[in-house]
C-alpha cells in the first residue's frame, strides 16, 4: 500500500482533499489503463465507475473551495482562482 | 486534445536539499531513457495503431508521461532551492547555472541535450510495442540506479513509485503486443 502521506505532516484541507484526489484519480487512472487492453473484464470496469462516481465528488467539492483545476471547470466563485497558488511544482 | 490538471499524479517531497541529486535526476526529465522521450515515442506511434486497444494503451501512457516530466521537474526545483554558488560549482552545475539558472531544463544527468533520436516510430507494430517495452525497462533501470544515489527516504519514495509505474506500463504493452499477434494470426484464416 503506498504511503500518500509518508511524513506524516499535519495537512492543511486543501492539502488533505488534494491527497484524496490523487489517490482516487490514481485508483481509476490505473484501472482504466487495464481496460485499454481488458476493455470486457466486468471487475475491472465496476471498479472503475466505483472510484471515478467519487472522484467526480470529491473533486467537486475541492473545486468548489479552492477553485478550477482545469481551464474547463466551473468557476464558483466570482473571480478565476485558477491562477492562485501553490502550483504544483510549489506544495 | 489536451487538458492540463492543477495537480501532480503523486507527491514530490524532499528532506534537504542536494544538488548533486538535482543534476541527476534531471536525466529522467531530457535523458535518452528520460519520460519526454517515452512520452514523444508513445503519442507519436499511436498514428499507425491498427487496434483500438493499443491506440488507447499508447495514447493514455504517452499522456502520463507527461505527468511525470511535471514531477520530475518538481524534484529537480525542490531538490536545488536555495542552493549557493559554492553547492552549484561543487555539484557541476555552474554552466548549467549560466544557462538556465535553476529551471528544469532538458538534458541528461551530464548536460547532454535532449535529442528526438531518443525516440522511435517505425509504423510497425511490432517493432514499435517492442521498442516501447525496451524504453521501460531502461527507464526502470535509471530509477533504480537514481534510488542507489541518494539516501533521503523522500527522495526515494517518489522514484520508487516512478519506478513502479515503469513495471505498469512494461505489463500493458506486453498485453498490447500479445493483442497484436492474435489479430495477426486469426487474418491467416480469413
Amino acid at each position: 500500500m503506498v504511503n500518500y502521506n509518508i511524513t506524516n505532516q499535519r495537512l492543511n484541507r486543501q492539502q488533505e482533499m488534494l491527497l484524496e484526489i490523487q489517490k482516487l484519480q490514481f485508483a481509476a487512472y490505473d484501472l482504466a489503463l487495464f481496460l485499454d487492453t481488458h476493455p470486457n473484464d466486468p471487475v475491472a470496469l465496476y471498479r472503475h465507475k466505483m472510484y471515478t462516481d467519487r472522484l467526480r465528488q470529491v473533486k467537486d467539492e475541492y473545486e468548489k473551495e479552492f477553485g478550477p483545476m482545469t481551464v474547463f471547470s466551473h468557476e464558483f466563485g466570482d473571480n478565476w482562482r485558477y491562477i492562485n497558488g501553490p502550483w504544483p511544482w510549489e506544495h | 486534445m489536451f487538458i492540463y490538471e492543477k495537480k501532480l499524479q503523486y507527491p514530490v517531497r524532499v528532506s534537504n536539499k542536494d544538488v548533486r541529486m538535482a543534476k541527476a535526476v534531471l536525466t529522467q526529465y531530457g535523458g535518452p531513457d528520460g519520460e519526454l522521450s517515452a512520452s514523444m515515442n508513445y503519442l507519436t506511434q499511436r498514428f499507425s495503431m491498427p487496434l483500438n486497444e493499443l491506440k488507447a494503451i499508447l495514447t493514455d501512457i504517452g499522456t502520463e508521461e507527461l505527468g511525470h516530466m511535471e514531477m520530475v521537474a518538481t524534484l529537480f526545483k525542490k531538490l536545488i532551492k536555495g542552493a549557493t554558488k559554492d553547492e552549484l560549482i561543487a555539484a557541476g552545475m555552474g554552466g548549467y547555472f549560466a544557462d538556465h539558472e535553476t529551471c528544469p531544463f532538458l538534458v541528461d544527468a551530464e548536460g547532454e541535450h535532449w535529442d528526438s533520436k531518443y525516440t522511435q516510430a517505425k509504423g510497425d507494430p511490432i517493432a514499435d510495442l517492442y521498442n516501447d517495452m525496451a524504453a521501460e525497462q531502461k527507464a526502470r533501470a535509471t530509477y533504480e540506479n537514481l534510488i542507489a544515489l541518494t539516501d533521503d527516504p523522500l527522495v526515494k519514495d517518489t522514484l520508487r513509485w516512478l519506478r513502479e509505474r515503469e513495471i505498469i506500463h512494461f505489463q500493458r504493452f506486453g498485453e498490447g503486443l500479445r493483442l497484436y499477434e492474435e489479430y495477426c494470426n486469426s487474418k491467416r484464416y480469413f
